[in-house]
């Protein structure tokens, strides 16, 4: 996409991003316990803290993920929603309370302290340091994206730019998030998208959505003659070839210089070329958008509705609707998708984003990505499973979802906040499906990528609340990435180094360790950063999760629930869990794309690998836990004891 | 990230009844989820159907469970006071 970098939108956005990670770096240096860190215990009010524990658990990633997966492929995208709810409420009802009785509050600190392998020690490092470089991808592709429209730049500056200032704030300094920034980060997000959706739904469904500050394209539609599926001619326009791509026609036309891809379709039994958005190779090996070099900025956002129902009779517009009607309204009107097609063309590559009108039943049903139902292959119908398992799963297996939790003594207070935060996070996950849907019918979307979707439908509103949101979701992406970066760092320098292989090192080098191996993962993320350049993050997230559900979940379940389970046992289980699920990922479809290979020839058709990976791992933790009931005397007089103090 | 509790909490009797009401809690809601997911697989054209509201099985469901799990969750945090306050005294409260 072509954007004007706007110098208001850039003050403002400086404004809050240097306010919150000003206010970061302030409480980082006056709490230095970890006590004071979480100012629990009455100091804080009830809310503050609860509205925190909210801003903790939403992922700035995963708020620009859903809502653009929704502007795109519809109810597909608001199956994270409710997958990311499920998992976290998974996580408190099966994982919070056996843990506390165990004294530990990571999985990994339960799994060492309980066995003291070191078998066990090496695994679950490895598995920290692979979820959270998964967990990083995300995170650094839509912090690019973030600062391409408010910046100008493209992709791959933003990826660097976040992580050169990540590591620079790990090496000097250390990053905490304390409970006033996640509170004022949480709070801003809520309210925020509260005041989207208001928007939306007082801005109504319109066949043509322009805004004050941007006019929506009209997209050209040329009835042409054709002879034997040959275009013949096209009005006014040069026809200069036509390309067949995986069953649809592509057509090049040509008027006074000036080039544009139409794909061949049909309206009411005529043949009609529709115009499309295109990104091709120029003759000097250039990119050219639409025909044009960049910097005539012939490129646009799309996304409208074609047809527009309203209690049975078509309407240009609505005018301001209630949000059953703005729903049900979409559901019976007509979406026009921009799908994606790429071949090559007189041995240049041509990438054409061309309009996929799509009934707003089947908009507003899951199948769009994950088809399921009558006629799809057992694939794609064990993709959906395998989804919807990872995210019921996978929360409960990320190490620091549920730390806010246990910091409370259990003064009531406390349970207020827990009970504030579930309604805030389940109120902005029903958000996401407003947000997600104004972006698809508003005219605002990248066709190149669809994490910015809710940030340009902000935009559209008013330039103002564009830059806030982008820099509440970039000031968030920063402390994440600063957060998982420190404890993969942990995971090399403490876990590895130091207890794995006994190197004994000095308490300076041990820091020095650290810095070296954050340095090591910053660059690492950066790389992956830029090679997963418009993918959608929640998507992302999604493998993360799948790899923690595999790798970490029957660990920690074996280890709460089954008395049986030995030191190898669990080992063997997460090992299992990770080459299986990183196994599937790495031959899935859309890996093969990544790697310029044809998606259809992957070696599998399964994107998601839980459904897989996950019972394998349960499995290789029952049968190795069988075979080596021998070693499991210690652990079970640790069981014992355990149970004389708690019971 | 820190990775340590505010506070060492003290001994808490409740601990095991939270911790199998959570478990009774987490089957009860599989239950409710697994439903939508069987339904999708295996009765997908249900999904379609209108429920109220001009609204979809699908939307009503998805939201239905969003909804339910913030009200389980609710329900789950009233328990655990009540457990706590019942089975530690006054010492629960703080």
């Amino acid at each position: 996409m072509i954007y004007q970098v706007s110098y208001i939108a850039l003050f403002f956005f400086v404004i809050f991003v240097g306010l919150v990670l000003g206010l970061s770096f302030y409480y980082a240096r006056k709490t230095r316990s970890a006590s004071s860190y979480y100012a629990a215990g009455g100091q804080i009010h009830w809310a503050v803290n609860g509205i925190a524990f909210a801003g903790d658990y939403l992922s700035a990633a995963s708020f620009l993920g859903i809502c653009g997966m929704i502007a795109t492929v519809g109810f597909d995208g608001f199956l994270y929603s409710i997958g990311f709810l499920a998992g976290w409420i998974v996580a408190l009802f099966l994982i919070a309370e056996p843990l506390k009785r165990l004294g530990k509050y990571t999985f990994t600190d339960a799994l060492n302290s309980t066995f003291k392998s070191r078998a066990i020690t090496l695994t679950a490092a490895i598995s920290t340091l692979i979820v959270s470089i998964f967990y990083l991808i995300p995170q650094m592709v839509g912090a690019g994206d973030l600062v391409t429209p408010l910046l100008g730049f493209p992709h791959w500056v933003g990826v660097v730019l976040v992580g050169l200032v990540v590591i620079f704030i790990v090496a000097s300094a250390g990053m905490t998030s304390t409970t006033y920034v996640q509170f004022l980060k949480g709070a801003l997000l809520l309210v925020l998208s509260t005041v989207l959706t208001i928007y939306i739904l007082r801005n109504g469904l319109s066949l043509n959505p322009g805004f004050g500050n941007q006019s929506y394209h009209k997209f050209q539609e040329i009835y042409p003659e054709v002879e034997n599926g040959k275009i013949v001619s096209a009005g006014d326009w040069n026809v200069v070839l036509q390309q067949e791509s995986k069953g649809k026609q592509f057509v090049k036309l040509q008027l006074g210089g000036q080039a544009r891809w139409y794909r061949l379709s049909e309206k009411d039994g005529a043949p009609v070329l529709q115009e499309a958005l295109s990104i091709e190779e120029g003759e000097g090996g250039e990119l050219l958008y639409n025909g044009q070099p960049k910097s005539k900025a012939e490129f646009f956002q799309v996304g409208h509705l074609s047809k527009i129902v309203v209690d049975g009779k078509e309407v240009s517009k609505t005018g301001p609707v209630g949000p059953f009607k703005f729903l049900s309204t979409v559901g019976n009107s007509e979406v026009v998708r921009f799908s994606e097609a790429k071949f090559e063309s007189n041995g240049k590559k041509v990438t054409v984003f061309y309009q996929n009108p799509t009934s707003g039943q089947s908009f507003m049903l899951p199948g769009l990505k994950y088809k399921i139902g009558k006629g799809a292959s057992i694939w794609s119908q064990m993709d959906f499973i395998s989804l919807m398992l990872a995210l019921f799963l996978g929360t409960a297996a990320l190490p620091h979802i549920l730390i806010r939790y246990y910091t409370v003594k259990s003064p009531r207070d406390a349970r207020k906040s827990t009970i504030l935060a579930i309604g805030a996070i389940g109120m902005f996950y029903v958000l996401t499906l407003f947000m997600g849907l104004g972006a698809a019918v508003n005219g605002v979307l990248d066709v190149e990528s669809s994490n910015m979707a809710a940030p340009l439908l902000a935009r559209a509103f008013g330039v103002v609340l564009f830059s806030i949101i982008s820099a509440v979701a970039f000031a968030t992406i920063l402390g994440t990435v600063a957060g998982l970066i420190i404890a993969s760092s942990g995971a090399i320098a403490h876990d590895l180094l130091d207890n794995y292989f006994n190197l004994d090192l000095t308490d300076g080098k041990k820091v020095r360790a650290g810095k070296i191996a954050a340095f090591g993962v910053g660059i690492i993320a950066i790389g992956l950063g830029i090679a997963f350049k418009g993918m959608n993050v929640s998507f992302l997230v999604g493998w993360a999760f799948s790899i923690a559900a595999s790798a970490n979940l029957p660990a920690i379940l074996f280890l709460l629930f089954w008395k049986k389970s030995t030191a190898k046992g669990i080992a063997a289980s997460i090992v299992t869990g990770i080459v299986a699920s990183l196994g599937i990922i790495l031959t899935s479809p859309t890996m093969w794309e990544r790697y310029g290979l044809d998606p259809a020839t992957a070696i599998h058709k399964l994107d998601n690998p839980a459904i897989i990976s996950f019972p394998l791992a349960v499995i290789a933790a029952y049968v190795v836990s069988k075979a080596t009931q021998k070693d499991n005397r210690e652990r079970s007089e640790y069981v014992k004891s355990l149970e004389q103090t708690t019971a | 990230m820190i990775h340590e509790p505010a506070a060492e909490s003290g001994i808490d009797n409740a601990s095991k009844k939270k911790a199998k009401l959570g478990v009774r809690f987490f089957f009860l809601y599989l239950l409710f989820y697994a439903g939508f997911v069987v339904i999708g697989v295996f009765n997908y054209e249900l999904l379609a159907s209108e429920v109220g509201a001009g609204l979809n099985l699908a939307l009503v469901y998805g939201m239905g469970l969003i909804v339910f799990a913030v009200l389980l969750g609710i329900l789950y945090n009233n328990f655990c006071s009540r457990y706590e306050d019942e089975m530690n005294g006054e010492e629960g409260k703080a």
